[in-house]
């Protein structure tokens, strides 16, 4: 800045105006702002000109027509009697489930496996190792395909699906009701009866509590060193007190089962295959490069702290859990932004398997009604919304985990 | 300080001792690296157990099982489904990929005009590999040849039209050449417009800089697919009524597009780690805005950079398999297509489809990280604090 | 001079720029020498591409047909396989000059999207197929209660499967697919119970399955399916052209003209014949219509009459094997029908 103002203050000798880098910039961004609108307006004129050809109306009225046509998988009611509108929103949430889904496995197996790859065991080490560039370099919608057709579509039949169980010897089998087959994964769904709310209350109850034994064990370990084993308490009572509850309230929960009709089997919970293989692909593409973001940011927290938290005594998990993966987040976390980012976007390649996400559903309405600009602009726009509310979030996070320097 | 005649001072010094038996040879690295800790061992034994499990039903699939020669599906498929197998039979049908390779490598390219793109590819990998051995002599021709004239060259070869050469339409292209045609385009272009977008971006010019932040956070915030829906179905209404492009080429400009937006966030990084002094000096030295570019700062940053670009590279030919999406045969698509060729359609095809696929994504995907690794190494000129 | 701008400018960006502009379509198909056809991506019986890459099926040869009524040869034409999601677009924007892709002539098509079908080259109806060895009890789309179907997006046929199982109470589960390959794929490895598109379709697709014996197609036709050629709109000749091609194919059945006995044909003493093949002493039919007066020789010459296309690619002479029903010429029964050539 303080050169440019230089040279132009002092720059008389020069004589010509040409060579002031301040006018010249001006007609510069002059030039390209008028070959900018030049260009949107060629473009834009050719757009209404094929539209009016085309006798395509413009604008986003159509959204409240009525679709016509059904959605294999929705989170909200959707018939062929909703609107355009409705079923752009069915698709939305199915993104947004993929995508948590998917941010959350891969999230688990990415740490797993990128500290896997920095373990002393040398075994473990290398199969993480084989883990990460296998996945690492091949296409995400390879991974896709593969888990489609290669793993889910040759399990059997709905007639012979395989039943989930314990064998307990013999002719006895010890049922989940729950069943694996073409069409997907089954499950039993629970139907909840009167007075379940007291089952939800007592969750509520238990988590307050845990949350509150969790501050108090800690204040006493600050003030007298003595440990409290805050995790049994908590996980005795987030499982017991619901449990109560449910005995108390007179057991109102009934199981849904899945049980064999004509076609399929119906009842419980139906996870499709084309969700499945999606959820599955993305999160196991996307831990393989979690897991090198987070090796590199375990390798990037100083050796002095790890032989620090040694020499205090840390067992090499308290040290991981204390000391280098806190200091490693601060590294991990844009990158991790990123690749959830990553995982967000590749959802949209649903679309080759069938999975009613955002794109493919706005793909049928294109077709439908041939309003390609319209949806185009609504994918993207929702697509940035995503991107600029997850990065914000990500953002805010990583100010909180921030070093806060004295 | 030192007394000379203290009795136990040695004046030869002891030979070295071998290590106890029990801290060398096999044994003591199998402790050391399989059985440290009691949950070293725990660990141990799961990830033997999980490659027991895995490993054998892999390498019995892969290569017992495996069917490598047949002429139909009669041969991947058991007796129940009409084949030949006994029942329970599941093997790789390496003879799928076997009778299917040409169309895997060139797509429906007509039978005669297959020595085309195979003369292609070998001008390709002529040119390709002394650029890559940082030996070999005559960098400069070589480059003008790699860049300049080869994708000339290979334009008239493929799409022919001239010299006698028949014309093959794209429609006709397909597999790994279109996947390599759509990777080498996006790569050249994206190289370059994400130096620009790069530059633009740094600019002080309000205008530039701010238009160059809107195209880069616009496509790095939405997907690749939107991206080629908008490059095939959008294009034909912004070009005046009759102009129509190719399909390849909506791809290729899609394509591009979407990674010059990446490789200008990459470039971005190198120009922001070059310190001040450097700008300073070439403008002390009374450098004009391009010569400080490109004489000093670029060559400085894109060698910083090198790592993201090779994976902004790695990125975009695995990207390339999207355009399967909007209709076009690349390698996975046209592996994908033939999934229903009713000739060879078995329970088996599609895993041996995808993993063939699979496989050479990953030799040319691991092959480009591997070189990067060895180029950083070779470029790491000791700058590095 | 904007065709050859747009040429010069596309050799120089990579060469691959078509262009179709301000003349006529007819014109520019003769200034290009071949006839640019869109055809669906693969549909046996329509338009499928053989193993040496030449497009075979009634659609194809319909392409053929009016090939050889403009350039008396019926192989000056270029097929370009579309999805369905493409086919519109490619046909406004000029990529190609007709499309022949077993299309559905709706009111929405004619106006909105600003097309002219025609005819209709293949009446057809949706309908279902299902495996009959796996699902034994079932002989009525009525049944099929609770099935899973698979269909392809953005086709009619998807908006009339939600409207024929709510009319009759009905649950389904949809499974949808992009492309046809998808769906066929997804189908045959019992992704799916059900199979529905038209009712031709399904005797194509059940010859690509792993078992065609096992599937049976069921009764029910739930909707109204005329397939036909489609032109833009605002080119009266180029219609006119695509049109007449229709029913000189038609005529030249119900005259008994095939491509066997063509020749011999011209020195019929039948009027009739004789105005339609061109022999009539200063007869102005083709020159009028924009093409030479043996136009429809050379149609028959390069595909044989509307029986023939249709015995050859889906009838008896085919794999597929489907009756002439409907599609029978208004002499015989059907609604084949076509206003007098004179």
């Amino acid at each position: 800045m303080a050169l440019q103002e230089t040279v132009g203050s002092t720059d008389v000798s020069r004589g010509s105006f040409i060579n002031d880098p301040k006018i010249r910039g001006i007609i510069f961004q002059t030039v390209v702002v008028i070959l900018l609108f030049a260009l949107v307006y060629w473009i834009v004129g050719n757009t209404i000109e094929n539209l009016r050809r085309s006798n395509i109306s413009s604008g986003f009225g159509f959204l409240r027509g009525r679709a016509g046509f059904d959605v294999s998988s929705s989170l909200i009611e959707f018939t062929s009697d909703s609107t355009y509108a409705r079923g752009l929103v069915v698709g939305f949430l199915n993104t947004l489930l993929v995508a948590v889904c998917g941010i959350i496995t891969a999230s688990i197996v990415g740490f797993t496996v990128g500290v896997g790859r920095l373990s002393h065991n040398w075994l473990i080490r290398k199969i993480c190792t084989v883990y990460v560039e296998i996945f690492r370099n091949i296409p995400p919608l390879l991974v896709i395909f593969f888990w489609y057709f290669g793993v889910l579509s040759v399990l059997p039949q709905p007639r012979e699906s395989i039943e989930l169980g314990v064998p307990l010897g013999g002719e006895n089998f010890l049922s989940f009701s729950t069943f694996l087959n073409n069409r997907g994964f089954f499950m039993p769904k629970p139907v909840w009866g009167d007075g379940s709310w007291l089952i939800l209350a007592g969750l509520v109850v238990a988590i307050v509590l845990t949350i509150f034994v969790a501050r108090r064990a800690k204040i006493r370990q600050a003030a007298t060193g003595e440990q409290f084993p805050v995790f049994l308490t908590g996980l005795g009572l987030i499982l017991g007190l619901p449990i109560l509850a449910f005995f108390l309230a007179g057991m109102p929960v009934t199981l849904d089962l899945p049980v064999a009709s004509t076609f399929n089997l119906v009842g419980g919970i139906q996870v499709k295959p084309e969700f499945l293989s999606l959820y599955l692909a993305l999160s196991f593409y996307t831990a393989a490069f979690i897991a090198e973001i987070v090796r590199a940011g375990i390798l990037g927290v100083s050796k002095g702290q790890s032989e620090a938290s040694a020499a205090l005594g840390l067992r090499s998990g308290q040290a991981l859990r204390l000391v280098i993966i806190p200091q490693a987040m601060r590294i991990v976390i844009p990158p991790l932004t990123s690749q959830y980012l990553n995982l967000t976007k590749n959802s949209s390649l649903a679309i080759a398997i069938g999975f009613p996400d955002l794109v493919a559903i706005g793909g049928t309405i294109l077709n439908q009604t041939g309003q390609a600009i319209e949806i185009v602009a609504i994918w993207m726009a929702v697509y940035l919304g995503l991107s600029l509310a997850t990065s914000a979030f990500m953002n805010w996070f990583n100010a909180k985990m921030a070093l806060v320097e004295r | 300080m030192q007394e000379h005649d203290l009795s136990y001072v040695r004046t030869e010094m002891v030979l070295a001792q071998a290590a106890p038996a029990g801290e060398k040879g096999t044994g003591a690295w199998v402790r050391r690296n399989l059985f440290a800790t009691p949950m070293d061992s725990v660990l141990t034994v799961l990830g033997l157990l999980l490659v027991a499990f895995i490993l054998p039903p892999i390498l019995n699939w892969a290569f017992i099982s495996a069917q490598w020669s047949g002429t139909d599906r009669s041969v991947c498929a058991t007796v129940a489904q009409g084949g030949l197998q006994p029942d329970g039979w599941s093997g790789a049908c390496w003879a799928f990929v076997n009778a299917k390779f040409m169309q895997f490598m060139l797509g429906r390219y007509p039978d005669a005009e297959r020595w085309r793109p195979i003369l292609t590819a070998l001008i390709f990998v002529a040119l390709l590999v002394p650029l890559l051995m940082p030996s070999a002599p005559r960098k400069g021709l070589n480059a003008v040849l790699f860049f300049f004239v080869f994708p000339i060259v290979a334009f008239v070869l493929l799409t022919g039209g001239w010299f006698g050469l028949p014309h093959v339409e794209t429609p006709l292209w397909g597999g790994l050449m279109v996947t390599l045609v759509l990777s080498f385009v996006g790569i050249a272009v994206s190289l370059p417009l994400g130096i620009v977008l790069a530059l633009g971006r740094r600019s002080k010019m309000p205008i530039v800089k701010m238009l160059s932040v809107v195209f880069i956070e616009t496509v790095r915030g939405v997907p690749l697919v939107t991206v080629l829906f908008m490059a095939s179905v959008m294009l034909p209404l912004f070009l005046p009524a009759g102009v129509s492009f190719d399909k390849l080429m909506r791809a290729l400009v899609g394509v591009a597009l979407f990674a010059s937006a990446y490789m200008a966030e990459v470039i971005r990084g190198g120009l922001q780690a070059i310190p001040k002094g450097q700008y300073e000096g070439a403008d002390s030295l009374g450098l004009g805005y391009w010569q400080k570019m490109t004489l000093i700062v670029l060559p400085q940053a894109l060698k910083l950079v090198i790592p993201g670009i090779v994976n902004t590279f790695i990125g975009l030919f695995k990207d390339t398999s999207l355009v399967y999406i909007i209709g076009m045969f690349d390698l996975l698509g046209i592996v994908r297509q033939n999934f229903s060729d009713a000739t060879w359609a078995s329970a088996q095809t599609p895993i041996t489809g995808l993993i063939f696929a699979a496989f050479v994504f990953w030799i040319f995907c691991f092959g480009m990280s591997r070189y990067s690794i060895f180029m950083e190494r070779r470029l790491d000129t000791g700058h590095k604090r | 001079m904007t065709n050859k701008v747009a040429v010069m400018l596309g050799a120089a960006a990579f060469g691959l720029v078509a262009s179709a502009a301000s003349a006529t379509t007819l014109d520019d198909v003769k200034a290009k020498g071949f006839l640019q056809c869109g055809v669906s991506s693969g549909l046996a019986g329509f338009s499928a591409p053989n193993d040496k890459g030449d497009w075979l099926g009634l659609d194809a040869d319909f392409c053929r047909a009016v090939a050889a009524a403009v350039f008396g040869d019926g192989s000056k034409v270029k097929f370009t396989p579309l999805s369905a999601k493409e086919r519109f677009t490619a046909l406004q924007s000029g990529e190609i000059d007709v499309l022949s892709r077993n299309t559905t002539w709706t009111i929405n098509r004619d106006t909105a999207l600003g097309l002219n079908f025609a005819g209709v080259t293949y009446f057809d109806g949706q309908g279902f197929m299902i495996n009959a060895k796996k699902l034994p009890g079932v002989n009525s789309a009525l049944q099929l209660s609770g099935a899973s179907v698979c269909v392809q997006t953005g086709t009619t046929t998807e908006l009339n499967l939600a409207d024929y199982f709510k009319a009759n109470n009905l649950e389904y589960n949809p499974v949808v697919f992009e492309k046809l390959e998808e769906v066929n794929a997804a189908y045959d490895s019992g992704r799916c119970d059900v199979y529905t598109t038209d009712q031709s379709g399904l005797y194509g697709i059940r010859l690509t399955l792993t078992a065609p014996d096992d599937h049976v197609v069921l009764p029910e036709i739930i909707s109204k399916e005329p397939l036909g050629p489609v032109v833009r709109q605002g080119d009266d000749q180029w219609f006119d052209i695509v049109k007449w091609t229709y029913y000189a194919l038609l005529t030249a059945e119900e005259l008994g003209i095939t491509k066997a006995n063509v020749e011999e044909m011209k020195s019929s003493t039948n009027p009739e014949i004789k105005r339609i093949l061109g022999v009539e002493a200063d007869t102005k039919i083709g020159t009028d219509l924009g093409v030479t007066n043996d136009w429809v020789v050379n149609i028959v010459k390069a595909v044989g009459n509307y029986g023939e296309v249709f015995e050859n690619n889906v009838g008896a002479g085919s794999p597929l094997k489907i009756a002439r029903g409907i599609n029978a010429l208004w002499t015989k029964g059907g609604l084949q029908y076509a206003p007098p050539i004179r």
